[in-house]
């Protein structure tokens, strides 16, 4: 009977356990062995093994360079999320109640499930020159210069804020709501202020939201790719589009998973270094 | 109400401002004349006449929507049996796939992406629309079966257990029992999948052969190529139909939980 039910579990899983190892685990693999070639196996031109990929983003400083610009843009893009959505979600789980609760989270959620894409192209339509803003500007005050800032670094930062500011505002939301009411008031009734109450007691037990979301946003604003292309014009070379021309334009797959298992390499680096610290800050809780 | 709440209430305000003013400009600049989106606003259906004769974006929207009800059908069912094994039948191996569920929500997508086009290039498995079917639901099923597993665990396994002593065997416990209680989380979670493939760019975007495209691969190469009235007017369908989607999916699962 045991051994039965241990066949049917099997059974259930297989099929997703298949899928992954197809999906993930092979390409995976197959493109850290790609980043160990020579060059592109093509032809009759065997490639060999080398570490020349990996050397080249050592040797090149225009690597490390752009490599610097996508951390420094995960950097901003995170801080500004942090800085924005932390203070929404507070006022929202504290502050706000019941059916206006509600609805105001299913509003911060909602475009948040439409097309990234889209939501990156209509802040073209606000931000360039002649655009919304601009016009907006003219109409109030005639002869004022333009000031499109379409196809710069703070578009980017701008753009991916406004995309990844959701997850923010939801998981802070998540860890700030299921604090205990009970443990604010007992603080209040020792005679804590505001603000150590604050510091004390809210913003330590809302951590673990606060990392996740700081996560759910790096990662992904690390190794983007698109909305720098539509958004940054000439400041739109960044790590992510230099991988995306290695398979779509320039053809060295070699070069490119390289590239992606360095960036994937220096994200994991980071979180390591910052676990300790973090551990011993969500062991409070 | 306080000071103190007014003030949130502005900010909560100014944040969905910027939040929504983006997509409320470009959704009308799809309903002005001008085609190079100058103002004044006159208003005019153009556009989306013109989209309507747009061959290549109906194709491109085809494959989308059947990519997506694929994928959902597929996601799901494969979802609901990991969810049912790792919650119910505890077996060997269960650890190895649930850190096996990491890699599709951790990982860069570019990353991803790229892994699958050398993988599907050289072992024969190809580009095209199958391509793209195997990467969206690699890339849902972590979160199907976390939705389901999350339903599974709010229920006690007695009713499980009493149809199984008397006498009915898994699959009419499966069918009978398990199903209708844990049906809410399966329709969200299968919702979840849906918006995932249908909004999902950059798999398609590297495993897309020339001439086969989704919408968003689509728009993209528009994009680039000059923007276009006629790329409002097909984002705002797409927003309508996503949101509108989101709306029944919050009526299955409710956001923040009651408090």
């Amino acid at each position: 009977m045991k051994l039965k039910r241990e066949w049917i579990g099997l059974g259930l899983t297989a099929p997703a356990y298949a899928w992954l190892c197809v999906t993930v685990i092979l390409p995976l693999a197959m493109m850290l062995y790609f980043s160990f070639l020579s060059k592109m196996p093509m032809g009759n031109a065997e490639p060999a093994f080398s570490l020349r990929q990996y050397m080249a983003f050592f040797q090149k400083d225009f690597y490390r360079f752009l490599a610097w610009r996508s951390l420094m843009l995960g950097f901003h893009v995170t801080l500004f999320c942090v800085l924005i959505g932390y203070p929404a979600a507070f006022v929202l789980a504290r502050l706000v109640k019941g059916r206006w609760r509600e609805a105001i989270l299913l509003l911060v959620v909602l475009p948040f499930w439409s097309n990234a894409l889209i939501r990156i192209f209509a802040w073209t339509m606000v931000l360039r020159t002649d655009g919304i803003v601009d016009q907006m500007l003219h109409f109030i005050l005639p002869g004022a210069p333009s000031i499109g800032i379409l196809y710069s670094y703070p578009a980017i930062v701008i753009g991916l804020v406004h995309s990844f500011l959701p997850y923010m505002i939801l998981t802070c939301y998540i860890s700030l709501q299921a604090i205990d009411d009970t443990l604010v008031e007992a603080g209040q009734a020792l005679g804590a202020s505001n603000l150590t109450v604050f510091r004390r007691i809210i913003l330590p037990l809302s951590l673990p939201g606060l990392f996740v979301g700081v996560v759910l946003i790096f990662v992904p604003v690390v190794g983007a790719f698109m909305e720098p292309r539509i958004l940054g014009g000439r400041q739109s070379i960044m790590l992510g589009t230099v991988i995306e021309d290695q398979f779509t334009e320039v053809f060295n797959w070699p070069l490119g998973a390289a590239l992606s298992f360095t960036l994937l390499a220096i994200v994991s680096l980071i979180f390591l270094a910052a676990y300790p610290l973090l551990k011993n800050r969500l062991k409070v809780s | 109400m306080s000071l103190r709440s007014a003030a949130g209430s502005l900010y909560l305000g100014l944040i969905l401002v910027f939040i929504y003013l983006p997509i409320v400009i470009m959704m009308v600049m799809g309903f002005n004349e001008s085609s190079s989106y100058e103002l004044p606003f006159r208003f005019s259906l153009a556009w989306y006449e013109q989209l309507a004769g747009n061959e290549t974006l109906w194709r491109a929207g085809r494959n989308s929507v059947l990519l997506a009800l694929a994928s959902t059908v597929i996601t799901t069912v494969i979802g609901t049996m990991a969810a049912l094994a790792l919650s119910r039948y505890r077996v060997r191996g269960h650890a190895v796939l649930q850190i096996l569920l990491f890699p599709p929500m951790a990982v860069p997508w570019l990353i991803l992406a790229t892994s699958m086009l050398i993988f599907f290039y050289y072992s024969g498995i190809g580009r095209g629309l199958h391509a793209m079917l195997l990467a969206h639901v690699a890339l849902s099923l972590p979160y199907v079966i976390i939705v389901v597993g999350a339903r599974l665990q709010s229920f006690a396994q007695d009713l499980e257990e009493a149809a199984a002593t008397l006498g009915a065997n898994p699959m009419q416990t499966f069918f009978r029992v398990t199903l209708p209680m844990i049906a809410p989380g399966v329709a969200a979670a299968a919702l979840f999948a849906f918006g995932i493939s249908f909004d999902q760019f950059v798999t398609s975007y590297f495993l897309s052969p020339p001439g086969v495209t989704t919408l968003p691969v689509e728009i993209y190469a528009s994009i680039r190529k000059g923007f276009t009235p006629e790329i409002n007017a097909i984002s705002t369908i797409i927003i309508v139909f996503s949101m509108l989607l989101l709306v029944v999916v919050s009526r299955f699962y409710r956001f923040g939980g009651a408090k």
